[in-house]
């Protein structure tokens, strides 16, 4: 695995922190409650703090990139090789928790592998992200049960959120070359293996949330590949915007 | 059934070796909710390493139109108090 | 309580704030004191809440991650400094959901200046160099006001503040050691955001009826001139290390009084904001209402799960 070949492995892991970062940004002083809008202000925050990790070490490693920035804000959408799920928009407070909570329970797995990674830079930085992911998963988790097992009225929008975001969970695991020469080179995390142990871990808390699990087995998969879903060209038109209009300018 | 959350008291530990002390308040549907909400209200500048928190209305305050009856009669029991006691300057350590 | 009883105990009141003592929740306090207290204490929290709406509006197009990292944790310090206050307003016992009812149906007030919309990254940084300096130089005075809840959260709050004005002014310096096109906004920005700021002090003294009593009880350690002269006298050195130019042809050092003079504030557009007439005043309401109706079901569903584990712990326990 060459330089550039890692560098793009640690840029598709990070692509999912920056998007599901960015989702969350939107709702700041939009949420149920101002308690509600500190935590989730907090995951945002969590998550663009490992982006930056992520991206300068991505950028160290590729000489295409100036800096943490040029690999946040200077690709094509295409070139954003995060999972669909992720960039699914905060329909309402549902989806926001049933997001939150499919990503968590992935996010988790993997940390808890990669903080093994033999590249000891990826090793740092998920061992200072599992703390914080870990605490992801528990408050996601409890709100998922709160609205679970809620109201009538919040048990049918979670559950309709749950069914409409369960298309995109397989794609979590899906393997790309880059992944495969990862796993081989010692550095990345083998996905199969992390998808049993994950559909376990979700079915348990849906249950205890008194929520149905979705039997589906039509999924969604392409953000990998850099094909999104039509909302992904928005969300960059946004995160884009200063630096497409006003380019090679430090701000 | 009351919709609104409750109030709650947030008690934080600063470091081990003080005490909790009040830090303020917020509101939860139930005490994880609070303990959670407290943690990212509350020591967000790593402000603490322990948290208490208890619904509001478990606290008993005393009164202050009381005070007087409450806490003056404390005032004039200086035998409770070392400087009360005179001693020689040469006595030392006590 | 008999009419002589009650002169009593406001005269003893007043004499304990006179001595500098502070007055805690469950103190016996006079009517006027309470209304007042609920009245600005939540007229501040609202400003916070409100507050966080025209910033918000650039985290997702922030230009750097440094940059929208800091702005995401500023936004949220302020959603922190509305629930510390609230929670301080709620010790005089009225509820959070009053105060919110009191914000939505337009009987409360917050501050003018957030009806005034974000158009450039620029404004960002001039929020926070000019707002946030205007809103410290009245915090700052407010940490020693008579009533110990609200003077313990402003203790709080200037020293979580401390940032956010550095934040603002780091980045209008960006801004003008950048490209003519990164100075021009920030002069656009410094343009637009000046006379809103001084008007953050609120009327002159002499339209301001308030203000003898609020001096009295420490609500006000100065008048909103005084404070005023101090934040331009403040200010005005500080544009001229950006290199930009303060929009007031009257503004000129004054050796004798040893202050800045300058120009007369346009007063019919400030009373035409505070009468809810500004730019932004209906998208704020129409935000704030959104969010609140929007939530409740997740209030609701939250207080149900609660009430139901409860209920689980007593049948287990019974």
């Amino acid at each position: 695995m060459d330089s550039k070949q890692r560098s793009n492995y640690v840029t598709s892991i990070a692509d999912n922190h920056l998007i599901l970062g960015q989702r969350l940004g939107e709702l700041c002083g939009h949420g149920p409650n101002l308690e509600t809008d500190i935590a989730l202000t907090n995951i945002a925050l969590d998550l663009f703090g490992q982006t930056r990790s992520y991206y300068q070490y991505a950028a160290q490693l590729d000489d295409a990139f100036a800096s943490e920035d040029a690999v946040a804000f200077l690709r094509k959408e295409h070139e954003y090789h995060n999972v669909l799920l992720v960039e699914q928009p905060n329909t309402h407070f549902g989806f926001v928790i049933g997001r939150q909570f499919l990503f968590d329970a992935y996010h988790l797995l993997l940390l808890e592998q990669l903080q093994y990674s033999a590249d000891a830079t990826l090793a740092a930085i998920a061992q200072k992200a599992i703390k914080e992911v870990r605490y992801h998963q528990r408050f996601s988790s409890d709100w998922l049960k709160r609205l679970g097992d809620g109201t009538e009225k919040s048990r049918k929008k979670m559950q309709e959120a749950i069914d409409a975001l369960w298309r995109y969970t397989d794609e979590l695991f899906e393997m790309t070359p880059i992944d495969q020469l990862a796993v081989d080179a010692g550095i990345g995390v083998d996905l199969h293996a992390l998808r049993p142990m994950y559909y376990q871990k979700i079915s348990e808390v849906l249950e205890e949330a008194t929520l149905v699990l979705p039997e589906t087995n039509y999924f969604q998969k392409g953000g990998k590949q850099g094909r999104h879903t039509e909302h992904m060209g928005y969300l960059l038109a946004d995160l884009q915007y200063m630096q497409r209009t006003y380019p090679n300018m430090d701000w | 059934m009351k919709k609104e959350w409750p109030l709650w008291e947030v008690f934080v530990r600063s470091k081990n070796g003080l005490e909790h002390r009040h830090f303020g308040s917020l509101h939860a549907a139930d005490a994880e909710m609070a303990l959670e909400n407290a943690r990212d209200v509350y020591t967000r500048r790593n402000e603490g390493v322990s948290i208490w928190v208890v619904e509001s209305k478990y606290i008993t305050a005393s009164n202050p139109s009381e005070n007087g009856e409450m806490f003056e009669p404390a005032k004039n029991k200086v035998y409770r108090h070392p400087t009360f006691y005179k001693l020689p300057d040469e006595v030392k350590h006590m | 309580m008999s009419e002589k009883e009650l002169i009593n105990l406001e005269q003893i009141f007043e004499e304990r704030i006179e001595r500098d003592e502070k007055i805690e929740p469950k103190d016996w306090m006079p009517e006027k004191y309470r209304q007042t207290h609920i009245r600005q204490i939540s007229q501040h929290a609202h400003s916070e809440v409100v507050g966080m709406l025209p910033e918000g509006n650039w985290i997702t197009r922030a230009p750097s991650l440094r940059r929208k990292a800091a702005l995401l944790a500023k936004v949220q310090d302020e959603a922190g400094h509305g629930l510390y206050l609230y929670s301080a307003c709620e010790t005089l016992g009225i509820s959070r959901e009053e105060l919110y009812q009191q914000l939505h149906t337009g009987k409360a007030k917050y501050s003018s200046i957030f009806n005034y919309p974000t158009i450039t990254w620029a404004d960002i940084g001039a929020i926070g160099w000019l707002v946030d300096g205007a809103a410290i130089i009245n915090q700052v005075a407010l940490c020693t006001t008579s009533f110990g809840p609200y003077a313990r959260a402003m203790v709080r709050i200037c020293k979580e503040e401390s940032f956010h004005q550095r934040q603002g002014y780091e980045i209008m310096l960006t801004l003008c050691n950048g490209t003519e096109a990164q100075k021009a906004m920030a002069q656009d920005a410094l343009n637009r955001w000046w006379w809103p700021s001084l008007m953050m002090f609120g009327p002159k003294d002499e339209d301001s009826p308030h203000t003898a009593q609020s001096m009295k009880w420490k609500l006000k350690r100065k008048t909103n001139d005084e404070l005023r002269q101090q934040f331009v006298d403040q200010t005005v050195p500080q544009a001229a290390i950006l290199g930009i130019s303060i929009p007031d042809p009257h503004l000129k050092w004054n050796e004798a009084s040893g202050h800045y003079n300058f120009g007369e504030i346009d007063w019919e557009e400030f009373w035409q904001v505070v009468k809810g007439h500004g730019p932004c005043n209906k998208e704020r309401m129409e935000a704030r209402v959104g969010a609140w109706e929007e939530g409740a079901w997740v209030r609701e569903a939250a207080m149900a799960h609660a009430n139901k584990q409860t209920n689980k712990k007593v049948a287990k326990a019974s």
